[in-house]
C-alpha cells in the first residue's frame, strides 16, 4: 500500500472513530472533541488528495474547514458553558428536554 | 518519507483512540492535542508545510487552548465522568463500521493503486505561491472566512451574554 492510499484509509478511520465518539459518550466536551477529529479527518484527505495530485483547491479548502472549526469552537464552548450553567450538568442523558 | 507517515499515522490512530475511550476530558483534549500534532507532522512529509504550520497554529494554538479553559472552568465531579458510554455503544459500533465501508470504497476507488505522483514538494505549497493565488483566485473564500468569523464571534457573545 503506497502512502497515499494509507493516509486515506487513516483519514476514512479517523472520520469513523469521531462519529462513533459523537454517538456514544455522553459527555458533552468529549463529544465536541469527537467532532474535532471528524474535522481533522476531511483536513487529512483534502491534503492527502492535493499533495497525490499536486493542486492547491484542497489546499484552499483546508483553510476554510480550519475557519469554520475556530467558528464552531467557539459557538460550542458558549452554549457548553450556557447549558452546564441552565441544567448544571454536562451529562447528554440529562438533556431531555427536547423530547417529545 | 514511508518511514515517517506509518509512524505518525498509527501514532495519530492510537491518540485518536485515545480521545474516545479515557474517561477525563482533560485527558481527552490532551490526546486530542498529540494527534493534532501528529497530523501536521504528516502535513510536513507530504510537503504541504503551510498546512501542517496552520495546523499547529490554529487547531493547538487556539481551538484546543479554548476547550481546556472550558474544561478547567467546569466542575471536574460531574455524573458525566462516572458513566462512560451511552446506551446507543452498538449502534454507534455498527454506524463506524458502516462508514468505514462506505467511504473506504468511495476513497480507495478514487485512489487507485499505481500512478501516484512522487512525494515532492511542489511549487505551488510553498508559502508565497500559496498566499498569491489564495489572494486573488481564492479571494471570495477568504471574505467568506472573514464574514463567518465575525458572525462565530457575535454568537458566541450572544450566546453567552443570555440570561437564565
Amino acid at each position: 500500500m503506497d502512502e497515499y492510499r494509507f493516509l486515506i484509509a487513516l483519514a476514512t478511520a479517523l472520520f469513523a472513530l469521531g462519529l462513533l465518539g459523537v454517538v456514544i459518550r455522553r459527555n458533552l466536551l468529549v463529544v465536541v472533541m469527537c467532532v474535532e477529529l471528524m474535522l481533522n479527518a476531511v483536513v487529512l484527505a483534502f491534503v492527502t488528495f492535493a499533495a497525490r495530485s499536486q493542486t492547491i483547491p484542497g489546499v484552499a479548502m483546508t483553510f476554510i474547514i480550519y475557519i469554520a472549526a475556530a467558528c464552531e469552537i467557539a459557538v460550542a464552548m458558549a452554549i457548553v458553558v450556557a447549558l452546564v450553567k441552565r441544567r448544571g450538568s454536562l451529562d447528554l442523558a440529562h438533556g431531555d428536554e427536547l423530547r417529545g | 518519507m514511508r518511514a515517517i507517515v506509518g509512524v505518525f499515522g498509527l501514532a495519530a490512530f492510537l491518540f485518536a483512540v485515545l480521545v474516545v475511550v479515557v474517561r477525563q476530558p482533560m485527558r481527552a483534549a490532551l490526546a486530542l492535542i498529540a494527534h493534532m500534532i501528529c497530523l501536521a507532522a504528516l502535513f510536513a512529509a507530504l510537503g504541504v508545510h503551510i498546512v501542517a504550520l496552520f495546523q499547529v497554529l490554529i487547531y493547538v494554538g487556539a481551538v484546543m487552548v479554548l476547550m481546556i479553559y472550558t474544561i478547567m472552568l467546569l466542575d471536574d465531579h460531574d455524573t458525566a465522568y462516572e458513566h462512560l458510554f451511552s446506551r446507543w455503544s452498538l449502534p454507534g459500533l455498527v454506524g463506524a463500521a458502516v462508514v468505514v465501508a462506505a467511504l473506504g470504497g468511495l476513497f480507495m476507488a478514487a485512489a487507485p493503486a499505481g500512478a501516484v505522483a512522487p512525494a515532492t514538494v511542489s511549487a505551488h505549497f510553498g508559502f508565497f505561491d500559496f498566499s498569491l493565488e489564495f489572494m486573488t483566485r481564492y479571494w471570495f473564500h477568504f471574505e467568506l472566512a472573514t464574514v463567518l468569523l465575525t458572525i462565530g464571534a457575535i454568537a458566541a457573545w450572544s450566546i453567552m451574554s443570555q440570561r437564565r
